[in-house]
């Protein structure tokens, strides 16, 4: 390669590591403060702040979602499987909000492990199929279309779905 | 005489001849990309199942995902041009990297969009400021600045030069966008398309959306190559060559 070239060659190389070292840096200084909501362990751990607007996220337990009649207050818990979160809501929840999905809820923590939401969004997990197949799945004992969420290494239960 | 690739290439560099090879390629790939794109859009959207969850809403990936495939892409494309434009000085590379802001602008601005639309049924919410979201929007920002940037120069060699910079900075971000939802909690899912597992995706519904990932991808470069050529010929408009296309077209 010619000398001249070779050398704006170094320049493309040291601009493109340049710009990856200090984005590595930036990311590096804001860590968790990149995370969209904190999860119910980290509100456990006491780094969620008391009282003050932020997010928590997890899924809703099974069995856990209550309504006050016919009102639209409904209490539930958002739980990460370790730690669990009481959150209550009044407003009216979005279609895919469902016992054993995925949510993300916006409001106030009254107390350790007590939320106040103002919006409650249903988290999408990465898994779509047929109703057909899902309800085969259910047959079988799979529970492919009961879970989902933050887990990319959560046993996917999906291999089975593709001998229907 | 042997076909020869180094020739070839060589060749292809010079705007006179990609606009003649560019202008013999373009109805096939013009007609590939018609095929995928009306092809994969029918199954997509009347043939394959409805999602168990979403319903019909999920139909919406079929546009969502290889859009913002492409947008992802073509900024590596666009980055591209702008080394070899650095490095080696090259006319046909200039080119390329100022017509590639436009198209992924749109392909990026598509895949908002369609996320949005999404988004709402999904979500409950049309926005949500993510690592993934915003991410996407700061490719937006890249492509709609270095396209700004490059008019905002009368010397296309030095606007040429700068927009490359610009470009090779803004790389940083399509690794970034791409594990944001990896490596944050988001609202945005994890892919459900990778190369390295299997996708989380029953057959019924990724075989028509690889047909619209194809589909975009030759579509991408018919545009790309369209773009092109125009350009040279706006670049080139002084020389006999083009002159002589003017007037064999009777304008």
């Amino acid at each position: 390669m010619h000398p001249v070239r070779k050398q704006r060659l170094y320049i493309v190389l040291f601009i493109v590591l340049g710009a990856s070292i200090a984005a590595a840096l930036i990311f590096y200084a804001l860590r968790e403060n990149m995370n969209l909501f904190y999860s119910p362990s980290d509100i456990a751990d006491g780094k969620a702040p008391l009282n003050t607007r932020m997010r928590a996220g997890g899924m809703v337990r099974e069995g856990s979602v209550q309504r006050q009649g016919e009102a639209l207050e409904v209490n539930f818990i958002v739980t990460d499987y370790a730690n669990d979160v009481a959150v209550s809501y009044e407003g009216i929840l979005p279609d895919m909000f469902a016992e054993g999905q995925g949510v993300v809820v916006t409001g106030t923590q009254t107390a350790p492990g007590v939320f106040v939401a103002t919006e409650v969004l249903a988290k999408h997990d990465e898994e779509y199929m047929p109703p057909e197949v899902s309800e085969a799945l259910e047959k079988s004992g799979h529970s492919g279309g009961e879970t989902g969420g933050n887990s990319s290494s959560r046993p996917s239960g999906y291999d089975a779905a593709s001998q229907y | 005489m042997a076909f020869r690739w180094p020739q070839f290439f060589h060749k292809l560099g010079s705007p006179r001849w990609f606009y003649r090879i560019g202008g013999l390629w373009l109805p096939w790939l013009a007609g590939i990309a018609a095929c995928f794109l009306v092809i994969g859009a029918i199954w997509g959207l009347a043939f394959a199942p409805e999602d168990f969850k979403q319903g019909n809403s999920y139909r919406i990936i079929f546009v969502h995902v290889p859009s913002a495939f492409i947008a992802l892409a073509g900024y590596y494309v666009m980055a591209t041009a702008g080394a070899i434009s650095l490095i080696w000085k090259m006319k046909l590379a200039d080119i390329a990297l100022k017509c590639a802001a436009p198209i992924g602008a749109a392909m990026t601005v598509l895949a908002l969009i369609s996320g949005a639309t999404w988004g709402k049924p999904t979500w409950g919410t049309w926005w949500v400021w993510d690592a993934r979201n915003t991410s996407m929007l700061v490719l937006l920002f890249l492509y709609l600045g270095i396209y700004a940037l490059y008019n905002a120069f009368e010397r296309e060699e030095q606007a040429a030069r700068i927009c490359a910079v610009l470009a090779l900075v803004g790389t940083v971000n399509i690794p970034i966008i791409y594990k944001s939802v990896d490596w944050w909690f988001t609202l945005h899912q994890p892919a459900t398309i990778k190369l390295t597992e299997p996708t989380t995706m029953h057959a019924s519904m990724w075989q028509p959306l690889l047909l619209m990932i194809v589909g975009f991808y030759v579509l991408y470069t018919t545009l790309l190559i369209e773009r092109i050529r125009v350009e040279i010929l706006v670049r080139e408009r002084r020389t006999r060559w083009v002159q002589d296309i003017v007037l064999a077209s009777g304008a």
